[in-house]
């Protein structure tokens, strides 16, 4: 049964992949990329990789093709045509293509046992996490303890991702904007009900699955975009500028910042408690509930820069679409 | 007892995958917009409530019965909302809904 | 039966793909969209069981809600984008 499911939804992917590249309709192309994400989650899913498959469920399927569609509303709906053949372009690509593909087949067989990522330091982490760490989801503990380095190195990309597009796009809140008419869906009654009842439950499941990390799949990147989430079916249904009062982005600003600010913190602190940056062994007296601690607050804070940042870009993405369409 | 729930629940997932086929070749087949999107409401509410009740008989008393209530919940709530949106958003968008012309001697 | 099932979801996600490939409307794709969507709360829910694994009902959960909030997306853009263009698309 797993090898049917594997292979199906490999197939699948394929055809959404080729598919993408070759539709004109740009609208589509979003719609098909949104399937591709639904497809490659439940592909993660069979291969066990539940933490991975929460991320793309949450980005791949629902917040990329919404920045996408963003994106859409300020370029237009059809692909610009007007270009030759590009046989150099092709050529190059396939090269590349059979070297990576080349590459792929010295790689051991997947899932073997003698492949060097098993070999080097995960044997350690399983067997030493529930001593050390003391937390049931051993991929936290790898994420958020083990690998805190990477993790916080993470959350800077995204930050600085949020400077950059609020850097390139026009500012926010920055002079007197008209009041739009076409804001929210004013028209459709039943949705904005719905999303009304809808809109803290969203809240609260970001919520549980931020706090819930420990325990089960989920965590600070997975709790911050489906929060995101919930806010953007907001801004959709109401309008930028109802959204904008209910979170100001000078406040998603700050907030942004402090999520990092809070993640490099628990490093200092535990610096200055005498232990390595970010081992969070010397937070409290036993080692283990310190590692409770610290996981805990670093995890609030990639959620608190993940939200922030992925709100704080559809909302600039939205006022450019705002400012595109009023001159038009 | 045991037995009779695992057969109400065989029951329900054997019913769900079939409402969800013939839901999927109506979305294949039927000949407009209006017309598929009443056999996907099909697969949406009935059939997907099918599976995760057989689901549910399935997980007895647990988190995991409360997960897939919350589930079906969502999806009761959210399909019927998206579809009436969606149809309404045709509508508006002066999608004509498909007529059978009348054949002769009727 | 779990597998049946599987099976079956498998079957109409594919089905659901042609239909978005096929199009030929915008709203016939953004169905096709939504109906692959919600089977993927189904296959993932059911697979949960399969593999006797029930903390993937997290991510159904996730799914249940993020596809709603991605349809109510595409029609909010793609009625905005009508607007602009005075309903040259569809």
């Amino acid at each position: 049964m797993g090898q049917i499911l594997d292979f199906t939804l490999l197939f699948l992917l394929l055809v959404t992949a080729v598919a993408t590249a070759r539709v004109r309709d740009l609208f589509a192309a979003v719609m098909l990329s949104g399937i591709y994400g639904l497809v490659s989650a439940s592909f993660f899913v069979t291969m066990d990789a539940v933490d991975v498959a929460f991320t793309e469920a949450a980005v791949g399927a629902g917040v990329f093709p919404l920045l996408l569609l963003a994106v859409l509303a300020m370029v237009g709906r059809y692909e610009k045509t007007a270009y030759r053949r590009p046989w150099a372009a092709l050529i190059l690509v396939t090269i590349t293509g059979a070297m990576l593909v080349n590459g792929t087949l010295d790689m051991p067989a997947f899932g073997s046992a003698d492949s060097p990522a098993q070999q080097h330091v995960a044997q350690r982490y399983i067997e030493e996490s529930p001593e050390e760490i003391g937390i049931p989801n051993m991929v936290t503990s790898v994420l958020a303890s083990y690998r805190g380095y990477d993790t916080l190195g993470e959350v800077v990309v995204i930050f600085t991702a949020a400077i950059g597009v609020l850097a390139l796009l026009p500012s926010l809140g920055g002079g007197v904007r008209r009041k739009r008419e076409s804001d929210g869906m004013g028209d459709h009654q039943v949705l904005r009900i719905v999303s009304k009842i809808l809109m803290p439950v969203i809240l609260l499941f970001a919520l549980y699955v931020q706090f819930h990390g420990e325990y089960g799949p989920g965590g600070g990147f997975q709790a911050g975009v489906i929060f995101a989430a919930g806010i953007i079916l907001y801004t959709m249904l109401f309008g930028l500028d109802t959204a904008q009062a209910v979170i100001k982005p000078s406040v998603l600003r700050v907030l942004a910042a402090t999520g990092v600010l809070l993640y490099g913190g628990v490093g200092l602190l535990s610096f200055l408690s005498g232990a390595n940056f970010l081992d969070y062994s010397a937070l409290a007296e036993d080692p283990v509930s310190g590692q409770h601690i610290g996981i805990i607050l670093i995890e609030l804070g990639v959620g608190i820069t993940v939200a922030a940042a992925i709100i704080l870009i559809f909302f600039a993405f939205s006022e450019a679409a705002g400012e595109n369409g009023e001159e038009t | 007892m045991d037995i009779l729930l695992s057969l109400v629940s065989q029951f329900c997932l054997a019913l769900g995958a079939f409402l969800i086929f013939s839901g999927g070749v109506g979305v294949l087949r039927f000949p407009d917009f209006y017309t598929r999107m009443h056999a996907a409401g099909v697969t949406e509410t009935l059939a997907a409530g099918l599976i995760l009740v057989g689901l549910m008989i399935l997980a007895g008393w647990s988190l995991v019965l409360f997960k897939l209530v919350l589930i079906l919940l969502f999806i009761m709530i959210t399909s019927p909302t998206a579809s009436h949106a969606l149809a309404k958003s045709a509508l508006h968008g002066k999608l004509e809904p498909f007529r059978q012309v009348k054949q002769e001697g009727e | 039966m779990l597998a049946g099932t599987a099976i079956a979801l498998l079957v109409v996600m594919a089905m659901a793909l042609i239909r978005a490939l096929l199009g030929p409307t915008i709203y016939d794709r953004i169905l096709a969209v939504n109906l692959f969507g919600t089977k993927t709360v189904l296959l993932i829910a059911v697979a949960g069981f399969l593999f006797g694994r029930p903390d993937f009902l997290d991510i159904a959960l996730t799914y249940a809600l993020i596809n709603f909030i991605s349809v109510i997306g595409v029609l909010r853009f793609f009625e905005y984008s009508n607007a602009q263009t005075d309903g040259k698309g569809a």
